[in-house]
C-alpha cells in the first residue's frame, strides 16, 4: 500500500526530441499571438466596470422578471441603459448604464445608480438589490493605469531576477515567452468576452507568476546540465533537460489545473471568468515552457552558452 | 537528514501555533481577553458598501479666496486705507485692487502683512504701479488640502457614527481622497446624501438692495421662496461656533424646525450684529443656499435660535445631525461606489468554500495516486499549509475577499510543486543507483535550490502586485505572498520532517517513488 506511484505521465526513459519541432512551436506561437493582437484591436476586450466607468446594478425580483417592462420603466425615468439582461435564474437581472459624459460626470454617475435603484423598486416591488456599483470616469482611468503598471512592474522584476540568478539569454527568452503567453491570454479574453476588470488583471498576473515558475524550473535544470555535460551540444542539453523535468512540469500544471477547476465550475459570476482564464493560462504557460522558452534559448544562446555551435 | 529533538519540537510548535491562531475563526465571538484574532471578511463576502470620496479642491480654493478678499478689505478699512476696483480671479487664484493714492502704497503693503493666514506664506503680494496683487500659493493650498482631508475624515466619522452604522472604516487615500467602508450597509443612499452635504451654516446680512448684486455680495437662491437674494459675502456668524443642534416641532406652525445653540464667541457676535441691524434682513445660509431670511425684530443675545425652513422629521433630524457633526471644509464627491447585498455575499462565501474544498480534495487525490506515500506526506503538509495561511491571515486580522480566496486556492495548487520537485529528484537519484539514504539526501538538496528560485520569482512578482495593486488585486497578492512563505516552510521543513521520521522508524529498503 502506497509503496509506489500508481500513475506517471511519461516513462522515465522516454526521450522526446522537442527541439526538432522548435520552428513549428515558434511559428504556431507567433501566429496565435499575432491573431490575439488582432483580436485585441478588433473586436477588442470587453472592458468591465472598473476600467470603463459607469454603473452596474444587479437585482433579484420577487417574481420572474419582466425585462421589457423594466426597460420601459427605466426609459421613462430618463435612464437609457446599455443593457437590461437576465442572468442566472429568471429572477436575476443586470442593468448596465454607461458613464454620463460632460461636466460633473462623477457626481452624476452616483445619481444614476440611486435613480436606477428607485425605479426598480417602484417598477417591481419586492426587488432586492444584490449589487450596485458605480465607478466614475476619472477613477476608472486610474484603475486601468495602476493595473497596467502592476503588470509591467512584475514583468520587469521577473526579468531582473532571472538575469541576476541565471544569465541574460535566460532572462530575455523567459520574458519574451511570458509576453507571448500574455498576448494569447488577451486573445482568449477577446474571444470569450469575459469582462476585463481588476480581477482579470489579477488572473493575468497569476498566469505570469505560474508561467515564470515553470520556466525557472526548466532553466534550472538546463543550467545544471550545461555544467554537467560540458561537451553536449546545447540542443541536446535542452532536450534532455525538458525530458528530465517533464513529469514535474506536467504534475504541477495538473495540480494547479485541478485546484482552479472547481473555481471555474462553482466560483459564481465573479470568479468563473477569472478561473477559466487561469485554466487557459496554465495550459499556455506549461506548453510554452517546453515549446517556446527552450527554443528561444537555443536561438539566443547558440553561440554564447555553447561556443562550439549547437 | 537528521532532525534534532529541538528542531522537531520547533516544527511541531509552529504547526500547533497555526492551529491555535486558526481556532477563533470557528467561534462566533471570541473572548476579548484572549489574544486571538479573526479574519475579517471583505465587503464582497459580507455585504456592505465601499465609497471613494474626493475632496473638491477647487471649492476649497474658491472659499479661501473669498474669505481672503473679505479679510483684506476689513484689514484695509481697519487701517484707514482705501482701495478701488477690487477684483477676484478664481482661475489664477488672484485678488487685485488699485490704490486710492500712490502715497498709501507703503502703508497698504505693511497692513497686508497683518491679514490673518491659515498656513504660513499663504499668499504673495506684488505691487506694480497702482495695482496690488495677492496671489494664493500652490504649496500652501496643498498643505491646506491635506489638513482639510484630515479634518474631513473626522467629520465624516462623526456623521457616519451618528447614523448607527456598525464598524465603519474611514481612511485617507492619496492626497485628496477618503475611503469609506460600511459593512452591512448595502444601500448607502442616506449616507451618500449626508456626506454629499458640506453643511456649512453661516449667518449673513442681506445686501441693502436684496434684488441686485452689489460689490461684496452674491446672489443666492432662497429655497423656501425659490427667489434669488443678494447676500453679503461677509460672514457675521459661522457654524463653527455651534455647540449643539436638535430637531424639534415648532410651537407656532406645528412643523419641524431645527434649534441651535452657539458658544460665547458666536453668541456675542450674534448679539452685536442683531443689535446693530434691527429691521434689516438676516440670511441663514446653508451651503450657498438661503434656508430662510427673517427680519431682525429684536437683538438676539442668548446665543440660541431656531431655523424653520419647511423641514419634515427626516430632513430636520438630518440637518441637526450635520450641524452637530460640523461642516466639511470642502464638498466631498462620491467618485466610486460598490455595494453588495448580504445574500450575494453569503452566496459568494458558499461558492468560495465549495471551490476551496473541491480543489483541495482533487489535489490530495492526485498527489496520492502519482506519488504514493510521499504524496500522502505532501497532502499532510498541504493541510498544515492551509492551517498556517489561515492562522497568519487571522493574526494580522487581514481581510479576506473573493479574489483572496482564489489566491488561497492557487497557493494550494502551487504548494505541492515543491514536493513534486523533491519526489522527482529522489526518483532520479534512485534510478542512478543510489542507496535509499543517499537518494533522499541528494533529492532534497538538489531540489531546494530550484524550489527557492521558483518561489522567489513568484514572491517578488506578488510583492510588486501588493505594493502597486489596488482593491481586489491587493488582497489577492497578499494571500499569495503569505502562501508562498508558508509553502516554503511546509514543504522544505515540515514534509521533509515527515519523510525523515518515516525513514528513521521503518528503515525502508526501497523508496516509494
Amino acid at each position: 500500500m502506497l509503496s509506489r506511484p500508481l500513475f506517471r505521465f511519461v516513462r522515465d526513459d522516454r526521450r522526446i526530441a522537442f527541439m526538432r519541432g522548435r520552428h513549428m512551436g515558434l511559428v504556431v506561437s507567433a501566429v496565435l499571438s499575432v491573431a490575439s493582437l488582432l483580436l485585441f484591436f478588433q473586436p477588442g476586450l470587453k472592458l468591465g466596470l472598473d476600467f470603463r466607468g459607469g454603473i452596474v446594478v444587479e437585482a433579484q425580483t420577487a417574481a420572474p422578471a419582466n425585462i421589457n417592462q423594466l426597460r420601459a420603466a427605466l426609459d421613462q425615468a430618463g435612464i437609457h441603459p446599455d443593457a437590461v439582461q437576465a442572468f442566472g435564474s429568471d429572477r436575476d437581472v443586470r442593468i448596465s448604464v454607461s458613464a454620463p459624459e460632460g461636466a460633473d460626470r462623477e457626481a452624476r454617475t452616483q445619481q444614476v445608480v440611486d435613480r436606477v435603484k428607485d425605479t426598480l423598486s417602484k417598477a417591481a416591488p419586492g426587488t432586492q438589490i444584490q449589487r450596485a456599483d458605480a465607478v466614475g470616469a476619472s477613477v476608472s482611468h486610474e484603475l486601468f493605469r495602476n493595473g497596467l503598471l502592476a503588470l509591467g512592474l512584475s514583468l520587469a522584476m521577473i526579468l531582473v531576477y532571472i538575469w541576476v540568478r541565471f544569465e541574460r539569454e535566460f532572462a530575455i527568452s523567459a520574458v519574451l515567452t511570458l509576453i507571448l503567453d500574455l498576448t494569447k491570454t488577451v486573445g482568449f479574453l477577446a474571444i470569450t468576452r469575459f469582462e476585463f476588470d481588476l480581477v482579470m488583471v489579477a488572473a493575468l498576473l497569476t498566469i505570469l507568476g505560474y508561467s515564470t515558475n515553470d520556466k525557472v524550473v526548466v532553466y534550472d535544470r538546463i543550467r545544471e546540465n550545461l555544467r554537467k555535460y560540458r561537451t553536449m551540444p546545447l540542443r541536446e542539453v535542452l532536450d534532455l533537460s525538458i525530458n528530465e523535468t517533464l513529469n514535474r512540469t506536467l504534475g504541477t500544471s495538473m495540480t494547479v489545473f485541478l485546484a482552479a477547476l472547481p473555481l471555474a465550475l462553482f466560483g459564481g459570476s465573479t470568479l468563473t471568468g477569472f478561473a477559466t482564464v487561469m485554466l487557459f493560462g496554465i495550459v499556455v504557460g506549461t506548453s510554452s515552457s517546453i515549446f517556446i522558452a527552450a527554443p528561444l534559448l537555443l536561438l539566443l544562446g547558440k553561440n554564447r552558452l555553447r561556443p562550439s555551435g549547437e | 537528514m537528521y532532525y534534532s529533538r529541538l528542531r522537531l519540537l520547533g516544527v511541531a510548535g509552529v504547526c500547533l501555533l497555526g492551529v491555535l491562531l486558526c481556532l477563533p475563526n470557528f467561534l462566533k465571538a471570541p473572548s476579548s481577553s484572549l489574544p486571538w484574532r479573526q479574519i475579517h471578511l471583505g465587503l464582497d463576502l459580507k455585504g456592505g458598501s465601499y465609497l471613494l470620496l474626493q475632496l473638491d479642491l477647487k471649492s476649497l480654493e474658491h472659499d479661501r479666496l473669498l474669505s481672503l478678499q473679505d479679510q483684506t478689505r476689513q484689514t484695509l478699512l481697519d487701517h484707514g486705507l482705501g482701495y478701488k476696483d477690487f477684483v477676484r480671479d478664481d482661475s489664477t487664484q488672484r485678488l487685485s485692487f488699485t490704490l486710492r493714492a500712490d502715497s498709501e502704497r507703503d502703508a497698504v503693503l505693511a497692513a497686508l502683512k497683518s491679514v490673518p493666514t491659515a498656513v504660513p506664506n499663504e499668499f504673495e503680494v506684488a505691487a506694480t504701479g497702482e495695482r496690488v496683487d495677492l496671489v494664493l500659493q500652490h504649496d500652501a493650498m496643498l498643505a491646506r488640502a491635506r489638513d482639510a482631508v484630515a479634518q474631513s475624515i473626522e467629520i465624516v466619522r462623526r456623521r457616519i457614527d451618528a447614523t448607527g452604522a456598525i464598524d465603519p472604516s474611514i481612511a485617507r487615500e492619496g492626497d485628496d481622497r477618503i475611503v469609506v467602508e460600511l459593512p452591512g450597509v448595502s444601500d448607502p443612499e442616506r449616507i451618500k446624501t449626508l456626506l454629499g452635504t458640506t453643511a456649512r451654516l453661516t449667518f449673513r446680512l442681506l445686501a441693502p438692495n436684496p434684488t441686485a448684486a452689489s460689490p461684496g455680495s452674491t446672489m443666492l437662491e432662497d429655497i423656501s421662496t425659490h427667489t434669488q437674494l443678494a447676500v453679503q459675502d461677509h460672514v457675521d456668524v459661522d457654524g463653527t461656533d455651534l455647540t449643539n443642534a436638535g430637531a424639534v416641532i415648532d410651537q407656532q406652525s406645528g412643523g419641524w424646525a431645527v434649534t441651535f445653540q452657539l458658544n460665547s464667541t458666536g453668541a456675542s457676535a450674534f448679539g452685536n450684529v442683531t443689535r446693530a441691524n434691527v429691521g434689516r434682513r438676516f440670511a441663514i445660509v446653508l451651503d450657498n443656499k438661503v434656508i430662510e431670511a427673517p427680519n431682525i425684530i429684536n437683538p438676539i443675545t442668548a446665543g440660541s435660535g431656531q431655523i424653520t425652513g419647511g423641514f419634515d422629521a427626516r430632513s430636520a433630524s438630518d440637518l441637526a445631525l450635520l450641524l452637530r457633526a460640523g461642516a466639511l471644509p470642502a464638498p466631498l464627491a462620491v467618485i466610486e461606489q460598490r455595494s453588495i447585498g448580504p445574500s450575494l455575499g453569503a452566496a459568494s462565501i458558499h461558492a468560495g468554500v465549495i471551490s476551496l474544498a473541491a480543489g483541495f480534495v482533487l489535489v490530495v487525490v492526485f498527489m496520492v495516486l502519482f506519488y504514493a506515500r510521499f504524496g500522502l506526506y505532501a497532502d499532510i503538509a498541504l493541510l498544515a499549509n492551509l492551517v498556517l495561511m489561515v492562522g497568519i491571515l487571522s493574526l494580522f486580522q487581514a481581510t479576506l475577499t473573493l479574489p483572496g480566496m482564489a489566491g488561497m486556492l492557487l497557493t494550494l495548487g502551487m504548494a505541492v510543486d515543491a514536493n513534486i520537485l523533491i519526489n522527482e529528484r529522489i526518483r532520479e537519484e534512485v534510478q542512478r543507483g543510489r542507496g535509499v539514504l543517499q537518494a533522499l539526501q541528494a533529492g532534497f538538496d538538489r531540489a531546494t535550490g530550484t524550489i527557492i528560485d521558483s518561489n522567489a520569482t513568484a514572491f517578488l512578482a506578488h510583492v510588486m502586485l501588493f505594493v502597486f495593486g489596488t482593491g481586489p488585486v491587493k488582497n489577492f497578492a497578499l494571500t499569495i505572498t503569505i502562501g508562498i512563505a508558508t509553502t516554503l516552510f511546509t514543504t522544505l521543513v515540515f514534509s521533509r520532517l515527515l519523510i525523515v521520521r518515516w525513514y528513521a522508524v521503518t528503515r525502508p529498503s526501497k523508496l516509494p517513488v
